[in-house]
């Protein structure tokens, strides 16, 4: 009765672990993992401040409110960065960069950031620092439920002259070894993310560019529907884990 | 033929009678789960060979295999270790399974280097390419057949 009860314990914890997805912080070095806990070491910082800043900072039309005129201080958006990728009520798959940049045009009647530009991933990295720690928890019913299934084709899609899909390395192979690197689970909650690679900031969807060009297949451009419901996808497997962003990443 | 001697024409006609170059893809040969005949009746080299295989830019097989070099520090392990390939494995076999491994395991991660059809996606750069032209998968064969212990 008790090896009986010994081996059922055992089949759970198997089974706890097959399913269960690590958070990406625990993939990283002792070093790096210390390094993304400090802010006073931490590099991405430099743009939290910057974000922080804009936050404050009058638009180009002296009759529009800053961020924080409607918003209030920047600590009102602890949480927020949890939340997306988020459909809008028009029906837009956004993420956290495509909602500023939303609120830029819409709200304050300025012209866009710029995908990837300083500006856009440092009001980012504001935004989302003020959610770290805290659990992912993405909404996938109604609008974005065919968004979701969209993801998930494109994660298990063979891709390239490589022919990997991003199911094969961070599902069946995490935890191995690739040169230097173990695989990891492939989520996303640490962006935008301080890489050591890129010597600065940089989104999800230049990650994803990487992958792209790794396997050799074609790079879709940067907020691209492919990589938004990438996005979503990563984001619901990553549910429940803490929002590390701005993470540090190899 | 004689017009092919002016340039510009020289590149072209070179390619022409070249073995077949690292944009062509060589029709397989398969029997059973190997491929007998070397690619074109190239001879591989298997000092040339080893070379492909550390090359991150073409062979790049060290980011998920591990090869009996204790001076490449940092080895993948997705893919079995090829210590002792060469006597587990027929020449034939090996090059099968770098022509196309899904030839001998339809759910092989392992991508197929010398195949252009099948793919999805792929890079302009990199379309209607193989990822290893005839001669280097021959040197590869070559290296990996010497991997006898």
């Amino acid at each position: 009765m008790r090896a009986g009860a010994a081996l059922l314990a055992c089949c759970w914890a198997a089974t706890a672990f097959a399913g269960e997805v690590r958070a990406p912080r625990a993939f990283l070095s002792p070093e790096l993992q210390a390094l993304q806990d400090d802010p006073a070491r931490h590099p991405g910082w430099l743009w939290v401040e910057q974000g922080e800043a804009l936050w404050r900072a009058a638009p180009p039309d002296p009759g529009k409110q800053t961020c924080a005129g409607c918003h209030g201080d920047i600590t009102g958006m602890s949480g927020v960065a949890a939340r997306y990728p988020s459909v809008a009520s028009d029906g837009a798959l956004l993420n956290l960069e495509l909602r500023i940049e939303r609120c830029r045009t819409e709200q304050q009647g300025a012209s866009a950031f710029g995908d990837e530009s300083e500006a856009l991933l440092s009001l980012t990295a504001a935004i989302a620092a003020r959610s770290r720690g805290q659990p992912v928890n993405v909404r996938i019913d109604g609008p974005a439920a065919a968004r979701l299934a969209e993801g998930r084709r494109l994660y298990s899609l063979r891709q390239g002259q490589l022919n990997l899909s991003c199911q094969q390395c961070h599902e069946e192979n995490v935890g191995k070894r690739l040169r230097g690197d173990i695989i990891s689970h492939g989520v996303g909650t640490g962006y935008p993310a301080y890489r050591l690679e890129w010597n600065g900031l940089g989104s999800l969807h230049r990650r994803l560019r990487a992958c792209s060009l790794g396997v050799r297949a074609v790079q879709a451009p940067f907020a691209s529907p492919d990589y938004l419901a990438l996005e979503l996808f990563l984001a619901d497997k990553a549910r429940g884990l803490a929002v590390e962003a701005p993470g540090i990443r190899r | 033929m004689t017009a092919c001697w002016h340039a510009p024409l020289v590149a072209a006609c070179l390619l022409a009678l070249a073995p077949a170059g690292a944009s062509e893809v060589v029709p397989l040969q398969v029997s059973g789960d190997a491929i007998g005949q070397p690619l074109h009746g190239l001879s591989g080299d298997a000092a040339r060979g080893a070379l492909v295989v550390r090359n991150r830019e073409t062979g790049n097989c060290l980011i998920c295999h591990a090869i009996p070099d204790r001076t490449e520090r940092f080895q993948g392990e997705i893919g079995p270790p090829l210590a002792g390939v060469g006597l587990r494995l027929t020449e034939g076999q090996i090059r099968l399974r770098l022509v196309d491994p899904t030839q001998v395991n339809p759910g092989a991660i392992m991508p197929a280097y010398h195949r252009v059809s099948g793919l999805t996606n792929v890079d302009a750069r990199h379309a209607g390419r193989p990822v290893l032209g005839a001669q280097e998968i021959e040197d590869v064969v070559a290296y990996l057949a010497s991997l006898k212990e």
